[in-house]
């Protein structure tokens, strides 16, 4: 055998074992707004090799700031590939109906109403008692419906396929906004359906959503802690557990550094993860630094991906990057 | 020694002093043989021209087209070789087995210029994780950072950094130098088997975790040791060493050496052979 193809399957080896991951990208404009939507979709297209099973988008956006938005589903994506169980859609309008006599009993308004795909739903709803808390519970009672974001800028929007497929499917391409994080995620840990899919919205709070790159191992001994303490879970997925950990501790008073610091002893395994807020975006790497982040720092963008030709998407020329080093912890503001 | 362009793929291994297996069950080995190195033909190799320059622009190739368009142009006696945008690309200027000027114009992704045996690189702009994996011989300089498991099992030859590195860099090396002119992450010389690694700035958490051997100089402040790493005493041939590694290196002009942790395997592995591979040559 010749060595140069000695080398070529050396480096094949390589690529695939890279592949067996999931990639993340996040970036924020300090100062001004931008085409994130757009941005986004190009970070995660360029680490689509990372996993196409589904890809998922935290979007903030310009908004006026009165109304709650409301992503949510009434069903799964059962398309090819899809994990989920085949149901009729007059089952989602069924599911829809007693979202809405929810919605009213609650003393909410629906403001606006999108229907993108049959189980895929956006709402902007008027509701000033602010007790999220109480509101998702009561939503999510209904079998089959899972809130997937709520806020006042946040957008949660996450579904099977790679990042352009999901972004055409729900015309993100023109979000304007400051700030976004994202997901591409081959499915390893879970099934592959919408539930499992990042981001994860840190229920109950309202605009702060997670995505992660990594395995937790103490998933269940937290799980069944966090459980107890009253915290919901949605998926079996391990990543969920971070936003719900996040969520517990800002429950308990904890700023939303002071949660992700505590993270990397309270979280056992190997992760990178990204957190954003309605006005922050933050990162944090485990103690082995064993999941890749490669970051691009300036006075008017920050922008971060698992691999750098992420963030060459959205810059293109010469620019300075670098690896986070292990532990560490960085939150950033608009 | 046989003519390789010549020999059936079954001999050829045999023939360039690889271990080849038959299916007898006995083992037969050959090795290189100093002797008859004139007739020594290094298979996927080139005779270049260094004054004969060429410009490569990547930007629309992928990793396997930029990769074949350097060996073709290798092949055509090029011998410097500038690639323009290879943004963050993976896996470019792997394989290279000859002597040879290679100029990165901007940053690589993973994997970038992976089991090199003899070529000289010049990367201005960044690199991604596992850079030089496997390196057999030459030199690499980064003129920005790199990422983890920066000079993974390198061979031989002279990695440098002028930034800072992720973690685990150096994780099983096994030989050469590694030279890091600003911080290392943790576990740096993680499972390191020879050679040198330099750090002039501050280190990580777990300094040398499982080193068997080699040797590793700190200028800044350690994290933290790692299991079987000790301090030992700075010899004047360290010194020596370390000032004559960074003149040629380039980087860290006044520095001052002499002030460098030294840090070394605190146990000693049953029959572990700490010969340099090039050692063995010479004592043939």
């Amino acid at each position: 055998m010749g060595s140069r193809y000695l080398f070529g399957l050396l480096a094949i080896r390589k690529i695939i074992g890279e592949k067996t991951m999931c990639g993340i990208a996040g970036l924020i404009h300090r100062g001004k707004s931008s085409n994130v939507g757009q941005e986004l979709q190009g970070m995660l297209q360029a680490l689509k090799h990372r996993g196409e099973d589904s890809t998922g988008y935290a979007l903030y956006g310009d908004t006026d700031g009165q109304n709650f938005i409301m992503r949510f589903k009434v069903g799964e994506n059962v398309g090819e590939g899809s994990s989920s169980v085949m149901e009729d859609v007059s089952v989602y309008d069924e599911r829809k109906k007693i979202v809405d006599s929810y919605i009213s009993q609650m003393g909410a308004k629906i403001v606006k109403e999108e229907r993108t795909l049959p189980y895929s739903l956006r709402y902007e709803i008027d509701y000033d008692k602010g007790d999220l808390l109480e509101f998702s519970q009561k939503i999510e009672s209904i079998p089959g419906v899972e809130i997937l974001s709520m806020g006042k800028s946040l957008e949660v929007i996450k579904d099977l396929g790679n990042a352009k497929a999901v972004c055409d499917r729900y015309n993100l391409g023109d979000l304007v906004g400051t700030h976004a994080i994202g997901h591409a995620r081959m499915a390893t840990e879970s099934g592959v359906d919408i539930k499992s899919a990042h981001p994860f919205w840190g229920y109950p709070f309202s605009d702060v959503s997670v995505v992660h790159n990594g395995q937790l191992t103490n998933y269940w001994n937290n799980r069944r802690i966090l459980e107890n303490k009253g915290m919901r879970f949605m998926s079996e997925c391990d990543s969920e557990l971070i936003a719900v950990y996040l969520a517990e501790k800002m429950r308990n008073g904890a700023t939303l550094e002071e949660g992700m610091k505590d993270s990397l002893s309270g979280l056992d395994g190997v992760f990178t993860y990204f957190v954003a807020t309605k006005n922050s975006l933050g990162m944090a790497k485990d103690t082995m630094a064993a999941k890749p982040l490669v970051l691009y720092e300036s006075d008017d963008l920050v922008a971060m991906g698992s691999e750098e030709i992420a963030i060459r998407s959205v810059l293109p020329h010469e620019i300075d990057t670098y690896d986070p080093f292990d532990g560490e912890v960085k939150v950033w503001q608009i | 020694m046989a003519n390789l362009k010549t020999t059936e793929k079954k001999t050829k291994a045999q023939s360039m002093g690889l271990h080849t297996e038959v299916l007898t069950g006995k083992t037969q080995q050959k090795f290189f043989n100093p002797d008859e190195a004139e007739n020594f033909y290094y298979w996927g190799t080139y005779d270049v021209d260094f004054n004969k320059r060429t410009e490569l622009d990547v930007n629309d190739m992928d990793c396997k087209e930029a990769n074949k368009k350097i060996d073709e142009l290798m092949s055509q006696g090029y011998g410097t070789i500038v690639i323009k945008n290879p943004q963050g690309k993976h896996s470019l200027g792997v394989g290279i087995l000859n002597k040879l000027n290679l100029i990165f114009e901007g940053s690589l992704g993973y994997f970038g210029v992976g089991s090199i045996d003899g070529p000289t690189v010049r990367v201005n702009g960044r690199v991604g994780w596992s850079c030089a994996e496997n390196m057999m011989a030459g030199k690499v300089v980064i003129e920005k950072n790199a990422g983890s498991c920066f000079g993974a099992a390198v061979r031989g030859g002279d990695l440098i950094c002028k930034g800072s590195v992720g973690a685990r860099t150096g994780i099983d090396q096994k030989g050469g130098t590694i030279i890091i002119g600003g911080d290392a992450g943790a576990f740096t010389g993680f499972m390191m088997q020879r050679g040198r690694i330099v750090v002039l700035g501050n280190v990580g958490i777990n300094l040398g975790d499982s080193m068997y051997d080699g040797t590793i100089y700190v200028g800044g402040k350690i994290g933290s040791y790692g299991s079987d790493a000790i301090e030992s005493p700075m010899t004047k041939s360290d010194i020596d060493w370390l000032k004559r590694k960074l003149k040629v290196a380039e980087i860290g002009e006044n520095f001052d050496v002499s002030k460098m942790t030294k840090v070394v395997a605190g146990k000693k592995l049953w029959n572990y052979d700490a010969l340099e591979p090039t050692e063995k040559k010479g004592a043939i």
